[in-house]
């Protein structure tokens, strides 16, 4: 059989030209040599504009997310793992186990294809960990300068196999146990590092991981969740503040319960940044029945996701919504949604 | 965290907060004054006044950089940026507070005007040195802490030679913002003053560079204890008990309890670094405070090639504060941030339309981020019961 793309493209030194998103032969040529072959799965591999995919039992889960981090490579992960995590995450948040994913590439005349290439393997090995599989996507290329070397924009699609689960943002009742899986602010402290080329004793990775396993155990031992969510962008502190204002409740957390790393903590004093704020990428947090949370806690510690996992504080009765911290010293205070822009391009 | 811990010790402070009740003396009033925003952040981060007895109030003063720069010198630097084409230089809150018109950096940015965020003066140095072909202007604000660093900036950009950097210097002095605060109508005993104030938790940052020595006249001349704390809740905590134990002595001196940091004398070294480069302005205006004499630098003569004022010929502007902000009043301690009628309606720290809601170190930010479930509670126990964490 004659090779359909006789000159195979120069991935050590080729870069991305306009012609890699104008529909022709440069453009198959591409998908094919760095997409499905990364990407490796029988569905993409039929080549059509659609996958059909068999429909499962039970509720579907769909989410989408975008991704412009900066900069692309930061310690513990890239905007590629990131773009599976991130969705895979936001599907499990509902109890939900991640089958699918969709990817939508924005590219940038001139970005080097080795850099797309590890990309786009990173994104596959994360992809294959976390069982899902890439089934449809497109690539689009944009005149240099119209884009910051690459976009992703990642579709999840999940399935909700348990008719007991009935996880919501508007769920959380007072007297309600507020748990996270672990340390808070790795990920924000760890791109920030990058970016100010901060160097620390210890280097400080982010937490870029997919919690749906950790998430499975959690519902399998507590069906009765409340609510899950992951505190990407904005923190702890947006999280729990979206969670009060759905639910009509207010949150009390206390300081000295909140897990951080002494180097995270660190840096945000020097930086000035409040780790409540900071971003997490593979952190979770749930609010469930006090009855139902010690249970909980031991399902979460026993997953080497959740080992760190605490009670942080419980949800009260607050017509004014407020999530109120107790501090160290045993003041008050409120924990405020993040005003104007921290960290721009986190995700 | 060491060095940090040590000073949010939980036993400790509760120590404190105990011998702070036992001191104060029933029926008394003790009305201090932290005059820096580090200090205004650190009380509201931390809870402290949760901490404090009754008889304590706490009154925030006008040390908050960003907030005290008036209008009209925002406007100077937007049109730097608008009028001048040059790339202007900035820390990170200086970006949301309004001008005239409302008009912010992060506006004239999105406009396409070239504002660049920087975390150091040396940070703007190498975008100086990367654009030579464009002029560069940092555009400096703050206390004596940040005037160094500027000095060490200009001749950083000297030793490279560049030729398109200047510095919009707006750089003031805390004695000379104390002296205004203490001779105002509303402080002096004898003009009947609506502010009662007792005594003052002096400067952390700022100490550390000019020494406790400036402070002495206050203490002197004014009969006012001044305590230099540092930015720790314990620092904050102790100063005060210093304080109570001086006015119930009727003692007004100036006490060190940033004593890991502060000397008498203050760095000598980085005073002789500003001395080299700046002098005195006759007056600058301050937001809350206006004119206030000898209070601020600029670039003396032999370094005038740095001042981006006369480079580009920069006029003085009058700047227009947003209608019904009482920016004013809560910088001098008249009115507290939930006296203002914009608190939380029309300003918040999302769309501020005064400078002390956009600072951390602002009053107004720090009273709407921390504390504003005090105002939500006004008349019900400070410790609501259902508000305890732990089941």
């Amino acid at each position: 059989m004659r090779q359909p793309f006789p000159h195979p493209l120069n991935l050590d030194t080729g870069l991305v030209e306009m012609s890699h998103g104008a529909g022709g032969r440069a453009m198959a040529q591409l998908i094919n040599q760095v997409f499905v072959a990364a990407f490796d799965n029988p569905l993409l591999g039929q080549g059509n504009d659609q996958a059909r995919l068999p429909m499962p039992a039970g509720r579907l889960v769909v989410t989408t997310d975008g991704y412009v981090i900066t900069p692309r490579v930061f310690p513990g992960g890239d905007i590629g793992s990131l773009a599976v995590h991130g969705t895979v995450n936001d599907v499990a948040m509902a109890g939900a186990v991640p089958l699918y994913l969709t990817a939508g590439f924005v590219l940038e005349e001139g970005l080097p294809l080795a850099d797309l290439v590890a990309i786009v393997r990173s994104m596959a090995r994360a992809a294959r960990e976390a069982g899902v599989s890439v089934v449809t996507g497109d690539t689009k290329v944009v005149e240099r300068g119209g884009c910051d070397g690459l976009f992703i924009t990642t579709t999840g699609v999940g399935v909700i196999t348990d008719d007991r689960l009935d996880l919501s943002g508007d769920k959380a009742r007072p007297g309600d146990l507020i748990l996270v899986s672990g340390t808070l602010g790795d990920h924000g402290v760890a791109v920030m590092s990058q970016r100010e080329t901060l160097t620390f004793e210890t280097p400080i990775l982010s937490d870029s991981a997919a919690l749906h396993d950790l998430v499975a155990d959690m519902v399998e031992a507590v069906p009765e969740i409340r609510a899950m969510r992951d505190p990407t962008r904005g923190g702890l502190a947006a999280t729990l503040n979206e969670l009060a204002q759905q639910s009509g409740v207010g949150m009390a957390i206390r300081e000295a319960d909140i897990p951080l790393k002494p180097a995270v903590r660190g840096a945000c004093e020097l930086l000035g940044l409040d780790p409540l704020t900071v971003a997490n990428e593979g952190k979770l947090l749930a609010i469930c029945p006090p009855e139902r949370a010690e249970a909980l806690l031991e399902a979460m510690r026993a997953h080497p996701l959740g080992h760190e996992a605490a009670v942080i504080g419980r949800v009260v009765q607050d017509p004014d919504c407020f999530v109120q911290m107790e501090t160290r010293l045993g003041g008050r205070r409120i924990v405020d949604w993040l005003a104007g822009e921290q960290l721009p391009r986190i995700c | 965290m060491r060095y940090v811990d040590e000073y949010r010790d939980a036993t400790l402070g509760r120590g404190l907060a105990r011998a702070i009740a036992a001191a104060v003396r029933p029926g008394t009033r003790y009305n201090l004054m932290e005059f820096c925003g580090g200090h205004t952040h650190a009380i509201a981060r931390h809870g402290l006044e949760d901490l404090l007895p009754e008889g304590v109030r706490l009154i925030h003063g006008p040390g908050c950089p960003v907030c005290v720069l008036p209008v009209g010198r925002l406007d100077m630097a937007i049109s730097l940026v608008r009028d001048h084409g040059v790339i202007l230089c900035t820390y990170g809150d200086m970006m949301r507070v309004p001008g005239s018109e409302g008009v912010t950096l992060l506006k004239v940015k999105a406009e396409g005007g070239d504002v660049r965020m920087v975390y150091s003066t040396l940070d703007a140095v190498t975008i100086a040195q990367d654009n030579r072909d464009r002029p560069v202007v940092f555009f400096a604000i703050g206390f004596e802490t940040t005037t160094p660093p500027t000095a060490l900036a200009v001749s950083r950009a000297a030793s490279l030679r560049l030729g398109n950097f200047s510095v919009f210097c707006n750089h003031v002095l805390t004695p000379a913002a104390i002296q205004s605060l203490l001779d105002s109508p509303a402080v002096r005993d004898l003009e009947g003053g609506s502010i009662p104030l007792d005594g003052f938790i002096g400067p952390a940052h700022v100490s550390t560079v000019i020494g406790a020595r400036p402070y002495e006249y206050f203490a002197e001349e004014y009969r006012k204890p001044v305590v230099i704390a540092g930015f720790e809740p314990l620092d904050v905590l102790q100063a005060v008990l210093m304080l109570v134990r001086q006015i119930n002595d009727d003692r007004s001196v100036v006490e060190v309890q940033y004593a890991r940091a502060v000397t008498r004398t203050g760095n000598e070294k980085a005073q002789a670094v500003v001395a080299g480069m700046f002098e005195l302005r006759k007056a600058f205006d301050w937001r809350g405070l206006g004119p206030v004499p000898y209070s601020a630098l600029r670039f003396n003569a032999r370094h005038a090639a740095w001042d981006a004022e006369r480079r580009f010929a920069l006029a003085d502007r009058p700047g227009r504060d947003s209608r019904g902000c009482d920016c004013g009043a809560i910088l001098r301690g008249v009115k507290e941030p939930r006296d203002c009628r914009l608190f939380g309606t029309a300003c918040t720290p999302d769309t501020p339309k005064g400078a002390c809601m956009v600072s951390s170190e602002g009053a107004c930010a720090a009273y709407w981020i921390h504390g504003r479930f005090r105002d939500a509670r006004l008349g019900e126990d400070r410790r609501c019961a259902n508000h305890s964490p732990t089941p």
